[in-house]
């Protein structure tokens, strides 16, 4: 298994009645950007929220870096290199943006109370190395300018992508992104686009359920399409675009013949 | 470079000039109104204690603590039992403080620890049931063995002492006329000051972002890798412990404690030093504290003169007094300043739209 980043193997969930997810298996490679699509409801999300530790899948696992991963809580999952961002965002509302980042450095530095409260060297060392981290974190995301004002107060663009940076200050391996561009107008997604290439192009791999679809199309090195939380496709992105099942998923039973031809978006 | 300089002296010549009026405070006011008011000000300075630390629980990480008041009785006991004429036990007070401390630390977890996945109303109630629990065992505890001997409390509990020194007689050092609460004054001040120096510097830690990160927003702070679970428990921890020291300190001033002392009602007025100072700011806390401890006292002494001199006699009593306006302060604040008299800048931009 040398060579996956991540390994995810016949994954099920049902809420209820609802088999929100049934056997989807999808491998993804060191360095590239995955695009995960589908149909409003085909269980994009349940498989972020499986991936990253708030709920258990019924049956299947995932093998992230060579290792089995037995997230039980989302803290885990983070700790192994799994980042995420929220398709409704969720930052710390009420901290700067500054501390939103440096919250995210929590989880790869040590200090405890005793630290907080002697302020040894190492403590001392530790904050001005999270500090430093974080404002050149904001650098790369553009938000230098803004770190002292209140997150809730950024414009919906600018909260995304401080929500990138949060999750990229947990150092991740991989970084998993909930709907990024939903709400963006078509300057503020170029500009994530090229915030997602320079991410990896640091070497983070990318994972993304996405509905903009030329973003999905030009961004993405591979491709799988959900829907009714069955994988019904997979593959590079302009193979998936001609797929009929894939067609049929988005635009209903009877249309692929008039379309498969032409369908371009 | 020289308007800095200038600028650092002046903010040292404020602080040498705080120390100084803290430094005389109890010594004029015991002078000016009597020692009466130095009590009223060693009491401020044990409910500053209380407040700090519940702040951390309610302020920094977002945990509304109803029975916050069982770890001040924890802390009380703790020092009692092994401090007075009860178990025939006289242990130092380097000894029963940071073991009141440390109790009260691990009741803290004990009683969190069940309330890891409540949140609000849910865990507020659930507090507040631990703290009645609490309070009604130290009640019931004198049988069948007499633990904490019930009701009646426990009686002659040892002053601090450090050797020869004690804190609750009358002396007279260095030429100066000292009594036993000018004496706890600078102990309690000494302590208090402590205190505020580990608040701010967790707050202004990993840790210390690790709890706001929780309160603002739970789910996004666990997929940061923070693991809640011992975050929150530290945080009870904390704040516990440190009601456990006022609590350690707060028998020794008085040398009797019973369970009275730690009602439902105890719990509310910390909590309202905190709201109405300013949640998650530590020094409009300490201005909570002060204020609510010092003006039903101001009201105390006021009331009933200029009734007297009023009407002849006294027709309200002082004390229904103090709770009508106790309530009218809290109405008003939520009103007026709904982040508390001195918000923390966080809350003042959460209220500002």
């Amino acid at each position: 298994m040398t060579g996956l980043l991540l390994h995810a193997d016949g994954i099920s969930k049902s809420f209820g009645g609802v088999q929100a997810l049934s056997e989807v298996s999808i491998v993804i490679q060191p360095g590239e950007i995955y695009g995960l699509i589908g149909p409003n409801g085909a269980g994009k999300t349940t498989f972020f929220n499986l991936l990253t530790g708030l709920y258990r899948p019924d049956s299947g696992n995932f093998e992230f870096a060579g290792a089995r991963l037995d997230a039980r809580a989302p803290e885990q999952a983070a700790q192994r290199g799994i980042a995420r961002t929220f398709q409704n965002i969720r930052l710390f509302a009420n901290m700067s943006v500054l501390e939103n980042v440096m919250v995210g450095r929590h989880v790869r530095t040590r200090a405890g109370v005793l630290g907080a409260v002697l302020r040894g060297p190492k403590t001392l060392a530790e904050e001005r190395a999270i500090h430093e981290r974080s404002l050149a974190l904001l650098e790369f995301v553009g938000l230098t300018a803004r770190r002292d004002e209140p997150s809730r107060h950024l414009a919906y663009g600018d909260q995304r992508r401080l929500e990138i940076a949060r999750a990229l200050a947990t150092d991740p391996k991989l970084l998993a992104l909930d709907e990024p561009a939903a709400g963006m107008n078509a300057t503020e997604t170029a500009a994530l686009r090229r915030l997602l290439e320079a991410i990896r192009a640091q070497g983070v791999t990318l994972l993304l359920i996405e509905h903009d679809v030329k973003l999905v199309m030009g961004l993405c090195d591979r491709v799988a399409v959900l829907d009714y939380g069955r994988k019904i496709a997979e593959g590079r992105p302009a193979e998936v675009q001609r797929n009929a099942a894939v067609i049929e998923a988005y635009l209903g039973v009877g249309v692929t013949g008039a379309l498969a031809g032409g369908a371009s978006a | 470079m020289g308007r800095i300089a200038s600028r650092k002296a002046l903010v040292w010549t404020g602080f040498a000039l705080v120390g100084v009026a803290l430094a005389v405070l109890p010594l004029a006011l015991g002078a000016a109104f009597g020692q009466a008011w130095v009590r009223v000000v060693n009491l401020a300075l044990l409910y500053a204690m209380l407040a700090l630390g519940l702040n951390i629980v309610v302020g920094f990480a977002g945990l509304l603590d109803l029975g916050y008041i069982a770890f001040y009785a924890v802390g009380a006991y703790t020092y009692a039992l092994l401090a007075s004429p009860h178990f025939g036990l006289h242990l130092p007070f380097w000894i029963t403080l940071p073991l009141g401390f440390l109790v009260a630390a691990g009741f803290g977890v004990l009683l969190g620890a069940p309330t890891l996945k409540l949140r609000g109303d849910y865990l507020a109630i659930v507090t507040l049931g631990f703290g009645e629990i609490i309070r009604i065992f130290l009640n019931n505890l004198n049988a069948p063995v007499n633990i904490t001997n019930g009701p009646q409390g426990v009686n002659l509990v040892d002053p601090l002492k450090l050797g020869g020194f004690s804190f609750s007689t009358r002396e007279t050092l260095l030429g100066v006329d000292f009594s036993g609460p000018q004496k706890y004054y600078y102990a309690l001040l000494a302590l208090t000051l402590g205190i505020i120096v580990v608040n701010l510097r967790l707050q202004d830690s990993r840790i210390g972002r690790a709890w706001e990160a929780i309160r603002e927003d739970e789910i996004a702070a666990r997929a940061m890798g923070i693991n809640t679970r011992n975050v929150k428990l530290l945080a009870f921890a904390m704040g516990a412990s440190f009601a456990g020291l006022a609590g350690g300190l707060f028998a020794s001033i008085q040398g009797f404690i019973s369970p009275e002392s730690f009602s439902l009602l105890e719990s509310v007025m910390v909590l309202s030093m905190v709201v109405l100072g300013g949640m998650g700011n530590i020094a409009g806390v300490i201005l909570g504290a002060v204020l609510l401890t010092g003006l039903p006292e101001l009201i105390r002494f006021t009331v009933v003169p200029v009734q007297q001199a009023l009407f002849g006699r006294v027709v309200v009593d002082p004390e229904a007094i103090r709770m009508l306006l106790f309530g009218l302060a809290l109405i008003l604040v939520m009103l007026f300043r709904p982040a508390g008299l001195w918000p923390a800048k966080l809350r003042k931009r959460e209220f500002s739209g």
